[in-house]
């Protein structure tokens, strides 16, 4: 294969790769501004993808079927916001231990999608999923058309999340507030902001975009769902939020940076370039303890309070 | 006040574990199995019989020693997810001196095959504690992440280099090391069961912990730097060292944890060898408030709790991940509890709650029983 068209595939392949840890990692981000480090994003991208898998699975047939992936997504986001919900209950009414906490919630995700899937579904099926939707026009430009406007509606839809997430965050009071009972919850509570409620606001924001992360897995990238389909990506979402500095474009750009790496090694793969399939699977989970260990300057712009419960009631 | 402490810490308690074992229900409802029938069975299944009971041992003995580690790195202030990885690399260690020195005589190549266990996965969790003390790396993360690579790391190992000669001129190719030597293998407490010697190490170990934590000034610093680090710092304890060395123990128990499965149970390196016991662990260490007095109980219950799932996989058809789902909902469970156990203002409420519904509307402030 000549150097160009190689260099297309790997940039057309890792930008739908990037969507599912962009949007999870985006969520996460909301998250982590209001001060809450929630690890269970891995169970929440579980059961987004499980859940978003059912109906496009079951209704085949009908009035509904053209909506299958539609209503897929909907349910994915709503098992988001329920998880986050649960989540904001245990680590902000009840001020639990975070991390802790977080791998609470993966292990029940993980578990339940795992379980239920057994029992609704047994094997490895396919979904049709999400068709690729060329922009017209946009997706003749040479080169670049093919790389960022032929894809499913999700990856336009989530890229278009990323200056959306920056103007909640900077531009919105909404996004005020999530900023300051991140970094100081107390002269926001005296302001007059209700600080567990923004929080449980964001916990709510983080699980949907999670949530949908997960979907867009099952529906869009793998088109079936498996056990191990999200495969530690809710925790790789985390660990970019690091990456990226709290901001939505850090964010994009760490996220790039994976989807590339993947796509990358398949087509090192493809190549011919023989190395053991083990050590391609193990290159993200080394590529994070990496970026990690060379981010720690950027935990100076993170938000003071992260992982730090609120107690009203009490007086330092 | 005391009375009164023992039954709010008892209702908190049984709180937490009715509204796990409602959320269990919700869960076995949904695939279909009646949900007391299959509690029945999980907990009553593996205590009819020798075999059962010595099995709910078997599980108890790698989740005692996971257990202690945890219970070591939480309480020094590092938490330490990454025991499922460090398992499988204290088996691998250990299987490769097994294999190495065939010859050795049993006293000697037992004591040997265990530490290298111990010293494969206090490596592996050495990474994660020198990342955190030097770099501020998120431990929680890396050890996930550590997790991850030693399964694939371990897999390819078990497929490739250290795959067992036999399974490849046969060509099944299942991807397994060869069987340890006889010298290598932990005795058998009772015969015809699966119960190893595994389970006096165990033991030893958990009273051994206790001695460090609460009877060495060396504990004392790790706990200290747990609790407060900031006061521990001026107290003039280093704390990342701490922090190292914390981390150096607990992997170092995960990965003793897999060399006695190794060579108690299975004799040889296979896929799923630590079936997960990782995880379970910390729920265990979590479950006995991280104290071995605490974890040797709860590790029992959790492998009652496992030998049973895997009956009502049998029987029931439950799928078997029903039991991170309860893992799952346990953790979140404790960890909700947590404050409510340990927060002296909550209790006080409590008791002010409670002298109200005794005594009427107008309870006296100055009583007795006030903030500690």
């Amino acid at each position: 294969m000549n150097p160009g068209g190689m260099l297309y595939n790997i940039l057309s392949l890792g930008v739908p790769f990037s969507v599912a840890l962009l949007l999870a990692s985006l969520g996460e981000m909301f998250n982590q501004r209001a001060g809450v480090f929630n690890l269970g994003c891995e169970g929440i991208m579980c059961m987004g993808a499980f859940l978003a898998f059912l109906p496009p699975y079951f209704i085949k047939t009908g009035a509904l079927a053209p909506y299958g992936n539609l209503i897929g997504f909907a349910v994915a986001i709503a098992a988001g916001v329920l998880l986050g919900l649960l989540f904001a209950l245990v680590t902000v009414t009840f001020r639990a231990d975070q991390g802790i906490a977080g791998i609470g919630l993966q292990l029940f995700g993980w578990g339940l999608s795992g379980t239920l899937f057994r029992h609704y579904v047994g094997g490895v099926t396919g979904v049709e999923g999400l068709a690729a939707w060329a922009l017209p026009g946009l997706s003749r430009i040479p080169f670049l058309g093919g790389i960022l406007f032929n894809h499913n509606p999700m990856v336009y839809f989530t890229f278009l999340m990323v200056p959306a997430s920056w103007y909640l965050l900077y531009r919105t009071p909404w996004g005020l507030k999530v900023r300051a009972v991140g970094t100081a919850p107390r002269a926001a509570d005296s302001m007059g902001i209700n600080v567990n409620r923004v929080r449980y606001q964001a916990l709510m924001l983080g699980g949907a975009m999670a949530g949908l992360g997960g979907a867009y897995l099952s529906l869009c990238q793998a088109r079936m769902f498996a056990d191990d389909l999200v495969a530690g990506r809710g925790f790789i979402a985390v660990a970019l939020v690091y990456f990226g500095g709290w901001s939505p474009v850090g964010i994009l750009g760490g996220a790039l940076l994976f989807s590339f790496a993947q796509s990358l090694q398949l087509a090192i793969q493809v190549g011919g370039i023989k190395f053991p399939y083990e050590f391609a699977v193990m290159l993200p989970y080394v590529l994070v303890i990496l970026v990690l260990s060379l981010a720690r300057k950027s935990r100076l712009r993170g938000p003071s309070q992260l992982g730090i419960p609120f107690n009203r009631e009490m007086r330092y | 006040m005391n009375k009164f402490k023992i039954a709010y810490s008892g209702c908190v308690i049984l709180l937490a574990a009715l509204a796990a074992a409602a959320a269990g229900a919700i869960v076995l409802k949904a695939v279909g199995a009646s949900p007391i029938a299959t509690y029945v069975t999980i907990f009553t299944g593996p205590t009819q019989d020798l075999f059962g009971l010595t099995e709910i041992l078997v599980r108890a003995v790698p989740l005692i020693l996971v257990a202690l580690g945890i219970a070591i790195s939480f309480r020094s202030g590092i938490i330490n997810i990454g025991a499922e990885g460090q398992m499988l690399m204290g088996i691998l260690a250990a299987t490769a001196t097994a294999l190495a020195l065939p010859n050795l005589a049993h006293g000697l190549l037992l004591p040997l095959v265990l530490l290298a266990g111990a010293l494969g996965g206090a490596l592996w969790a050495g990474i994660a504690g020198i990342l955190k003390a030097r770099l501020g790396v998120n431990e929680i993360l890396s050890t996930v992440m550590l997790n991850y690579i030693a399964a694939q790391f371990y897999t390819y190992l078990l497929r490739g280099p250290m795959i067992d000669p036999a399974e490849l001129e046969t060509g099944s190719g299942t991807p397994q090391s060869m069987r340890l030597p006889h010298a290598a293998w932990l005795g058998r407490l009772i015969p015809g069961t699966r119960l190893h010697s595994g389970l006096l190490l165990a033991l030893v170990l958990a009273f051994g912990v206790y001695l460090l934590l609460w009877r060495t000034t060396w504990g004392f610093r790790l706990r200290a730097a747990g609790a407060e680090a900031k006061a521990a710092r001026y107290a003039g304890i280093s704390v990342p060292r701490s922090l190292v060395a914390a981390m150096l123990f607990s992997g170092g128990f995960a990965g003793l944890a897999g060399a006695v499965e190794l060579t108690g149970v299975h004799h040889r390196a296979i896929e799923n060898i630590s079936s997960g016991y990782g995880f379970t662990g910390i729920v265990v260490a979590l479950f006995g408030a991280l104290h071995p007095a605490g974890i040797v109980p709860a590790a029992v219950f959790f492998g009652l709790l496992l030998v049973g799932a895997d009956m009502t996989q049998r029987t029931a058809g439950v799928p078997a991940n029903m039991i991170l789902v309860l893992q799952g909902v346990i953790i979140l469970a404790i960890v909700s509890a947590k404050m409510y156990l340990n927060n002296a203002y909550a209790q006080e409420k409590a008791l002010k709650w409670f002298r109200r519904l005794k005594a009427g509307p107008s309870p006296d402030p100055l009583k007795p029983g006030g903030r500690p």
